[in-house]
C-alpha cells in the first residue's frame, strides 16, 4: 500500500496543527458556529444527535493491520469501543468529544491516517473495487489511480468551497464494482485499440433526492491527461453549479441542466487551456505509485480442491460459496468478513475485532485489509490451504455469516438512532428483516440480492441501486417506509422504481417476504431476484405485495 | 487608514472600495477607487481620464472572462466573497493568474477570513481585506498553515511530483 514520505507526513501533521487551532478557536468563541462548520465537515466533524461524529477517511478503502489496531484503541479510549463502515469506505465514530478530536487527529497522524474532506463541500474520498489488485476480470489496478487522484484533491486550493460535496470512484475491472456511475465523476480505466491506457470519464451520477446515473462525456481520456481533466471538469462545476438551493447544488443538477453534450464541451474548452502544462502525469510519477501497489511476495502455489472439507463441514462450504471470491494468483483466495450478523448494526465492528482483524489481516493476507462500500471488510490475499483455519478464527469472532451477496448483506445507513437528518430508523428494520431471514437454507435458496435501508432521502445507503431499496420517509411525524425494487450497480447500473404506498415499520419483514415468495413461485431457473423483476416489471409485484387476501 | 494584508505583510490601504450604487458624478477625482463592475463597463473611459486610479471589483456571479480586454489598464481587481463558502472566485483568480498572466494586484474582499487566506493566495490572490472584526495579525499566520501542497498551482506551478 502507498506510504508516506516525508512530504506526506508534513502535510498530515501541519493538518492537524491547523485544526486544533481552528477547534481552539471555536471552543474559545473566536469562531461562530456557522464558521467553524464548513471547517470542521471539511475534517469529517459532523455534530449529529447525540455527539459529534468524526469521519476517518481510509483512501480507497485500503487499511495495514497497524491502522486497524490505531482505530481500535480511538474505539477503546474516545468512543464506546465501536467504529462503523460507511458505504464511501470509511469509519466513522459516533461519540468522540470534540475536545478530543485534535488528538484523535494527531493518534492517527502516527499512522499515516486523516479525516481530511471526508464531509463537506469538496472532493472527498475517492473509492474504488474492494478486489482492486486481486480480481480475475481486471484490466488494471485501480489503486495507484486512486492515489494520485488522493494526493491532487488533498487540499487542492482552488476547491475548498464547491457548491457541494464531490465524489469520485475508479474502476479497473470489466466489473464494476465500485458503482462508479453514481458518483460525481466515474472513471473506468481501459486499453485502446494500441493497449494504451486511458480512462472512459463519466460525470453527474449521484443519488439524494434527485438519483441520477452518470453520463458519458469522454470515451477515452489517455491517462497523462488525468488531473488536467479533473481540474477543468471541476472548474466548471465549482464556476457554473448552482448555488443558490443545496438541492440543486450537485454537479448532476448541473450536467442535466446544460446536457451532457455542452457540459463536455466546456470541460474541453477549459482544458484546453491546462492540457499538457504543468499538471501532466509523467511515467515517472505513475511508476512511483504504482511501485507501491505492486502484488505481495505470493508463493508458489495450486488451487486446491475443496470437495472434501466441503462435504465434512457444509457451514464452511456454504460460507465459501458465498464469501469468498477467486483470485487472480492461483493457490489464493479473496475473502470478506461479514460485518452484518443479526442484532449488530450493519458495519459496526468492536474495537476487540478491529483488533482481531489486524491480527489476521497479519497472519493471513500481508498485513492488509479493505473496507467495502457494502459495510464489510476484505483480506484479499489468503492462501487457500489456510482457508479452513481462518474460517474457523472467523466463526469465533463473529465475521463469518455467510451472507455476503444476499439479502441479510444489508446495507444500512445509522438512520434516526443515530442521525439527526433521519425521516425514520434504519438499524431496528434491517435487524427485524436479518431477524425474518434467519434460515440459512431459505437465504441461499433466494440467492443474490442486495437490499439497502436509507434512513431519508439523502440516501447514504444507496436505496436506490438495491435490488430491494427501503427508504425511511416522515408522514406527519410518524416514521413509514417506501420500497423499491429494480435498483441495480455494476455496468448496468439501474434506479429503483416505487412500488407504491409505504408501510410501517412493523409491516416491513412481512412485505419483503411477500416480494421474495413472489419471486420464488415466479421464477426461472437460475433467475436472480433482479433477473426476474426485469423479465416481469413491478405491476406483477405491486399486485402482489398490496392483494387484500394473501 | 485600513489594514490589510498584502504581499504577506500588514499595511496601510488607500484605496476607497465603492458601493454598487455609486454613481459616476460622486467619485472624486484624485482618490484611488475600486469600482463596481458595472459602473467600469459603462464609464471605462471616463474613468480612466481620473487622476486617481482606478480599479475594478467582481461579484461572486460576475465573469472575469469579462475583462479580458482591461487588464493591461487595471492595477488591482477585487473579488468579492459574499460568504466564505461561496469558492467561484477561487477559480477566477487563477484564469487571471494563470491564463491571462495578468500581473497586478488581486484582492480578496467580503467575507475574508482566516482560514481560507492560503488557499486563496496558492490561487493566486496576493492582498486580502480581512473581515473587519477579526484579528488580522492572527490571519497572517495561516500563510504558512502548510509548507508542502500536492498539487500544482498559481503560486508553485508544479506539482510535488515534480518537484519530489
Ligand atoms: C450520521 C451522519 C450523516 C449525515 C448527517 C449524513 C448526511 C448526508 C447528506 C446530507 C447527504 C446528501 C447529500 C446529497 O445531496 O447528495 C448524504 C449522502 C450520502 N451519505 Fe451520508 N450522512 C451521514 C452518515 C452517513 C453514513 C453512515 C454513510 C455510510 C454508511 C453515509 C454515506 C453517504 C453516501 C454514500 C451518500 C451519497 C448519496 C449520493 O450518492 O448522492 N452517510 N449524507
Ligand atoms: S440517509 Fe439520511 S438518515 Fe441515513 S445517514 Fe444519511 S442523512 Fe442520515
Amino acid at each position: 500500500m502507498y506510504i508516506y514520505d516525508e512530504y506526506d507526513q508534513k502535510i498530515v501533521d501541519e493538518r492537524v496543527k491547523q485544526f486544533r487551532d481552528q477547534t481552539n478557536r471555536y471552543l474559545a468563541g473566536d469562531l461562530t458556529e456557522d464558521e467553524y462548520r464548513p471547517l470542521r465537515l471539511q475534517n469529517g466533524v459532523y455534530i449529529q444527535r447525540y455527539a459529534p461524529m468524526l469521519r476517518i477517511a481510509v483512501p480507497y478503502g485500503l487499511l495495514s493491520s497497524k491502522q486497524l489496531r490505531k482505530l481500535a484503541s480511538i474505539a477503546r479510549n474516545y468512543d464506546k469501543g465501536y467504529a462503523h463502515v460507511s458505504t464511501r469506505q470509511n469509519f466513522q465514530f459516533n461519540w468522540p468529544e470534540l475536545e478530543d478530536i485534535p488528538d484523535i487527529l494527531a493518534e492517527l497522524a502516527t499512522v499515516q491516517m486523516h479525516a481530511i474532506q471526508t464531509s463537506g463541500n469538496c472532493i472527498r474520498n475517492t473509492t474504488t473495487d474492494q478486489f482492486a489488485g486481486v480480481a480475475k476480470d481486471e484490466v488494471i489496478d485501480p489503486r495507484a489511480w486512486c492515489e494520485i487522484i488522493r494526493q491532487w484533491s488533498t487540499f487542492h486550493p482552488e476547491f475548498h468551497h464547491l457548491p457541494r460535496k464531490f465524489k469520485i470512484a475508479v474502476n479497473g475491472a470489466q466489473q464494476d464494482r465500485a458503482v462508479i456511475e453514481v458518483h460525481d465523476i466515474g472513471l473506468e480505466a481501459i486499453r485502446n485499440s494500441q493497449g494504451e491506457l486511458g480512462f472512459k470519464v463519466y460525470v453527474g451520477g449521484g443519488l439524494g433526492r434527485t438519483p441520477i446515473i452518470g453520463s458519458l462525456i469522454n470515451e477515452f481520456l489517455p491517462w497523462p491527461h488525468l488531473l488536467t481533466y479533473l481540474d477543468a471538469i471541476v472548474r466548471v462545476y465549482n464556476r457554473y453549479g448552482r448555488r443558490d438551493n443545496k438541492y440543486k447544488a450537485r454537479i448532476k443538477i448541473l450536467v442535466k441542466a446544460l446536457t451532457p453534450e455542452i457540459f463536455a464541451e466546456k470541460v474541453a474548452a477549459e482544458w484546453a487551456n491546462a492540457k499538457d502544462g504543468p499538471m501532466t502525469l509523467t511515467e515517472a510519477e505513475v511508476k512511483r505509485i504504482s511501485s507501491h501497489f505492486i502484488a505481495p511476495a505470493y508463493k508458489q502455489l495450486t488451487d486446491i480442491d475443496f470437495n472434501e472439507i466441503d462435504q465434512q463441514h457444509p457451514g464452511f462450504a456454504r460460507w465459501r460459496q458465498q464469501n469468498t471470491r477467486p483470485h487472480k494468483q492461483t493457490g489464493y483466495i479473496a475473502v470478506t468478513l461479514s460485518l452484518k450478523a443479526t442484532a449488530t448494526p450493519p458495519g459496526d465492528i468492536s474495537d476487540k475485532q478491529l483488533d482481531a482483524a489486524a491480527d489476521l489481516a497479519d497472519q493471513y493476507s500481508f498485513g492488509e485489509a479493505r473496507t467495502t462500500h457494502q459495510q464489510n471488510i476484505v483480506l484479499a490475499d489468503v492462501e487457500q490451504n489456510k482457508l479452513f483455519e481462518l474460517w474457523q478464527q472467523m466463526r469465533e469472532l463473529g465475521f463469518a455469516t455467510p451472507n455476503i451477496g444476499m439479502l441479510t448483506n444489508i446495507i444500512s445507513c445509522p438512520g434516526g438512532d443515530f442521525c439527526s437528518l433521519a425521516n425514520a430508523k434504519s438499524i431496528p428494520v434491517a435487524e427485524a428483516i436479518q431477524r425474518r431471514f434467519d434460515n440459512l437454507d431459505y437465504l441461499f435458496d433466494i440467492g443474490e440480492l442486495d437490499l439497502n435501508i436509507s434512513g431519508c432521502m439523502n440516501a447514504c445507503s444507496h436505496h436506490h441501486i438495491g435490488h430491494i431499496g427501503i427508504l425511511g420517509v416522515d408522514k406527519k411525524g410518524q416514521e413509514f417506509y417506501q420500497i423499491s425494487l429494480g435498483g441495480n450497480t455494476g455496468y448496468n447500473t439501474a434506479l429503483g422504481s416505487v412500488l407504491g404506498p409505504s408501510f410501517a415499520q412493523e409491516e416491513i419483514p412481512d412485505v419483503i417476504e411477500k416480494i421474495i415468495q413472489f419471486y420464488l413461485k415466479q421464477r426461472h431457473a437460475d433467475e436472480r431476484f433482479i433477473d426476474t423483476y426485469q423479465r416481469l416489471g413491478m405491476e406483477p409485484f405491486k399486485e402482489h405485495v398490496y392483494a387484500k387476501n394473501n | 487608514m485600513q489594514k490589510i494584508i498584502k504581499d504577506a505583510q500588514i499595511v496601510n490601504d488607500n484605496w476607497h472600495l465603492l458601493a454598487n450604487d455609486i454613481s459616476l458624478e460622486n467619485i472624486a477625482n484624485c482618490d484611488d477607487v475600486i469600482v463596481p463592475f458595472a459602473l467600469w463597463q459603462e464609464h471605462k473611459q471616463l474613468l480612466q481620464k481620473r487622476d486617481g486610479q482606478t480599479a475594478v471589483w467582481l461579484d461572486s456571479s460576475q465573469e472575469i472572462e469579462e475583462l479580458a480586454d482591461d487588464l493591461t489598464t487595471l492595477p488591482l481587481i477585487a473579488l468579492e466573497f459574499p460568504a466564505f463558502t461561496d469558492g467561484r472566485h477561487y477559480s477566477s483568480a487563477r484564469i487571471l493568474r494563470d491564463r491571462y498572466r495578468y500581473k497586478g494586484e488581486i484582492r480578496a474582499i467580503g467575507d475574508v477570513l482566516k482560514d481560507q487566506l492560503f488557499a486563496m493566495h496558492r490561487c493566486g490572490f496576493n492582498a486580502f481585506v480581512v473581515r473587519a472584526d477579526k484579528d488580522i495579525e492572527n490571519a497572517l499566520l495561516s500563510l504558512n498553515d502548510f509548507t508542502e501542497t500536492y498539487q500544482g498551482a498559481t503560486d508553485q506551478p508544479l506539482p510535488l511530483f515534480k518537484r519530489r
